[in-house]
């Protein structure tokens, strides 16, 4: 009959069939999202106040950076992209070599940076000898 | 004669624990992510290639200035003259004392305030004179 019929066995369960999927799709998205935030940078060790060290002048390479992020390093004018090269020749030259960074007061800090990583590069592991002048005013 | 070792051996991964243990998983990369805070001020940072990380995040102490001069350390704008007297107390704490100095410096700062900040750091000394220039890194 038809009242009969409608007496069916509903399956109270949830279906945990997919609750893997599930999980896994909450997985991944957690899993790419994460950022494991390292900072990261340029290291260099500041000298001591009052700390002066008589430099021979052989020893020495000037490189001057103007407000404009020219570059000049020993009286020639240079690409910053060629820093590397060129400091690594000077290198091989003379290993006690110290380079002078000076800056003008107005230079901006990016090209600082660009130089300081063109002569870390050129330096490879080795310790890094530069000495940063006082900018010109 | 009769080879009965030719037993069924159940050759299926047990599949039942499964979505428990990609919950765990789940839990704990819940837990692990830090959506990015933020704390300082907004600097755009120079690209560099050769560049190092800096140690965990214990004993570092972070400099943030930006291309208007202005510096914040630990959530609050200093003066210049302010660094290094700060940066000698963080020296000097004896639980964790500070090894690097963290400067997020915005590319379009001027050198010469820069050096005033890096002047600042000499006269803390110890620690501080370990600096590292915070940077992205450059795309080849």
């Amino acid at each position: 009959m038809l009242v009969d019929k409608k007496k069916k066995k509903r399956s109270a369960e949830v279906p945990t069939s997919s609750l893997a999927d599930m999980a896994f799709l909450l997985l991944i998205f957690f899993l790419v999202t994460t950022t494991i935030d390292v900072d990261k940078g340029i290291g260099l060790v500041l000298p001591q106040k009052g700390e002066t060290i008589e430099i021979r002048k052989r020893n020495i390479s000037n490189l001057l950076v103007n407000a404009e992020g020219r570059v000049m390093i020993d009286d020639q004018i240079v690409e910053i992209s060629m820093l590397k090269s060129i400091v690594q020749r000077k290198l091989a030259e003379n290993d006690k070599l110290i380079i002078s960074i000076k800056t003008d007061a107005n230079t901006k800090y990016r090209y600082y940076i660009q130089v300081l990583d063109q002569l870390k590069q050129a330096w490879g592991n080795k310790k890094t000898r530069i000495s940063i002048a006082e900018p010109e005013r | 004669m009769e080879f009965k070792k030719k037993s069924k051996a159940d050759a299926g991964i047990p599949t039942a624990s499964m979505p428990d243990i990609i919950f765990m998983l789940l839990i704990f990369f819940m837990v692990a992510t830090v959506f990015k805070e933020f704390r300082g001020i907004p600097v755009r940072l120079p690209a560099a290639r050769k560049i190092e990380k800096l140690p965990g995040k214990r004993n570092v102490a972070y400099i943030w200035a930006d291309d208007r001069d202005r510096i914040s350390i630990d959530d609050k704008f200093v003066e210049i003259r302010e660094i290094s007297k700060l940066m000698y107390v963080k020296c000097n704490d004896e639980l964790s004392p500070l090894r690097v100095v963290s400067m997020k410096i915005d590319e379009r700062a001027k050198m010469g305030f820069v050096t005033k900040i890096q002047e600042e750091l000499r006269e803390a000394g110890g620690g501080a004179l370990n600096v590292n220039y915070a940077t992205k890194t450059a795309s080849k």
